[in-house]
């Protein structure tokens, strides 16, 4: 077997995968579901705390510690997410946005990830640019 | 190998930002879930065993896996191994990659695995088992071992999902030696793994049970292309349990039971891993 050329074709084969999904704002993939889901700990005082351990633990060294961004990270406290519908984040953190550097957090249970929503959620908008 | 583990050490204790990896409790296993990107997780993975008629042994493997983008970890691994009245060697290196071709979740998520390996015949790190790999393989002196190499292509198909807290994992495993003619050689692992609560407390806590994960593993050879099946390969099963130390490392430990007689009886497996977020920041400094 010619072996360059067996892990070239695969080569070729990985990029033209990754290449072929198409690019959109993440947001135009949320179906209506997803979109209509309501968070269970929405305001929920313990839910709140033990949402900013787990943002602590797993995003802010990326989002910063106030979740106001940190170089080419974004901000989570601007208008575009504190408006977002719950169901929209709960999309993001299940998918993540690969392609910018955004993993998923489908490993994380549903009810954790919740618990970060409402934290993020509680923070409110903070426009001011760091 | 005392060099790697106190390389590894001073690794850890010089890094003061860690969290708790994703990852499900799994020693051969891989799930889709890859390493963050600009995250480093080391991770100092020890197998003992001992075989019938054989020395016992216990292998040491350096982990060093580096989550290069979203859909792309890069991994490096360096493996020793002791055995009892016999010596202690340095048994060779392994270069994985791991790609996420799907960029969004699925019900089940393919990953694709290259690995290069270059190790001899001591390796005893039991980091996948394939073709008819067997127990007479750990009775070969270091001596004899050692004078062989072996250069290794291993590519894994990983399928694996996540469904209400608990992860399935099944990887398909073909493996070619790239300077001999042996014929590919193939093998499987599986593992299911869940956290004990899905929901984190509200105060911090360390043996809360948010922090510990179950699960169980199962993997073996499936023989060659001249012989594929069940004839001739070993297999190993058992339960895993990881705990995460809130802000600290992940400690995860298995008993891996031998299912036949071509398996070692009990392969004991530990497991220190430490994530360090965005390595190269921090040794830029921290920006506030």
């Amino acid at each position: 077997m010619n072996w360059p050329r067996v892990w070239g074709a695969a080569l070729v084969l990985a990029v033209a995968m990754i290449s072929a999904t198409a690019e959109a704002p993440w947001v135009n993939h949320v179906s209506e579901s997803e979109r209509n889901k309501t968070n269970p700990y929405g305001g929920n005082a313990d839910a709140i705390a033990a949402g900013s351990r787990l943002f602590a633990d797993h995003c802010a060294k990326c989002h910063g510690e106030d979740a106001l961004g940190r170089k080419k990270r974004p901000s989570l406290r601007t208008p575009e997410v504190q408006g977002a519908a719950d169901g929209e984040i709960f999309w993001l953190l299940k998918n993540g946005a690969l392609r910018h550097g955004m993993p998923s957090w489908s490993s994380l249970p549903e009810p954790s990830r919740w618990q970060i929503i409402a934290y993020v959620k509680s923070l409110g908008q903070y426009s001011a640019r760091r | 190998m005392r060099t790697c583990s106190t390389l590894c050490l001073l690794l850890l204790l010089s890094a003061p930002v860690c969290c708790r990896a994703q990852e499900p409790a799994y020693f051969v296993t891989y799930s889709h879930d890859l390493e963050e990107p600009g995250n480093l997780e080391i991770a100092v993975k020890s197998a003992q065993g001992s075989p019938r008629y054989g020395n016992s042994f216990i292998s040491e493997t350096l982990e060093l896996e580096y989550g290069a983008k979203a859909w792309w970890t890069t991994e490096v691994y360096l493996a020793g191994q002791h055995t009892s009245n016999d010596s202690t060697v340095f048994t060779g290196f392994r270069w994985e990659n791991r790609f996420r071709p799907l960029f969004r979740e699925h019900f089940i998520n393919p990953v694709l695995y290259v690995e290069y390996e270059n190790t001899n015949l001591d390796d005893r790190s039991l980091l996948e088992v394939v073709g008819h790999d067997s127990v007479s393989d750990m009775r070969v002196s270091n001596a004899v071992g050692r004078t062989e190499t072996e250069r290794e292509m291993e590519l894994k198909l990983i399928l694996s999902s996540n469904f209400r807290g608990w992860n399935v994992s099944e990887n398909f495993i073909t493996e070619k030696g790239l300077n001999d003619p042996d014929p590919w050689e193939f093998g499987y692992a599986l593992g299911v793994s869940r956290p004990l609560a899905l929901a984190a407390s509200a105060r911090p806590c360390v043996f809360c049970r948010e922090n510990f994960a179950l699960g169980a593993e199962m993997y073996g050879g499936l023989g060659d292309l001249d012989g594929f099946g069940l004839r001739a390969t070993s297999h190993y099963a058992g339960p895993t349990v990881a705990f995460d130390i809130p802000r600290g490392p992940t400690i995860s430990f298995s008993p891996n039971f031998g299912l036949n007689s071509n398996s070692v009886g009990v392969i004991y497996r530990f497991k220190v891993s430490y994530e360090v977020q965005q390595i190269f920041g921090h040794f830029h400094g921290r920006e506030q």
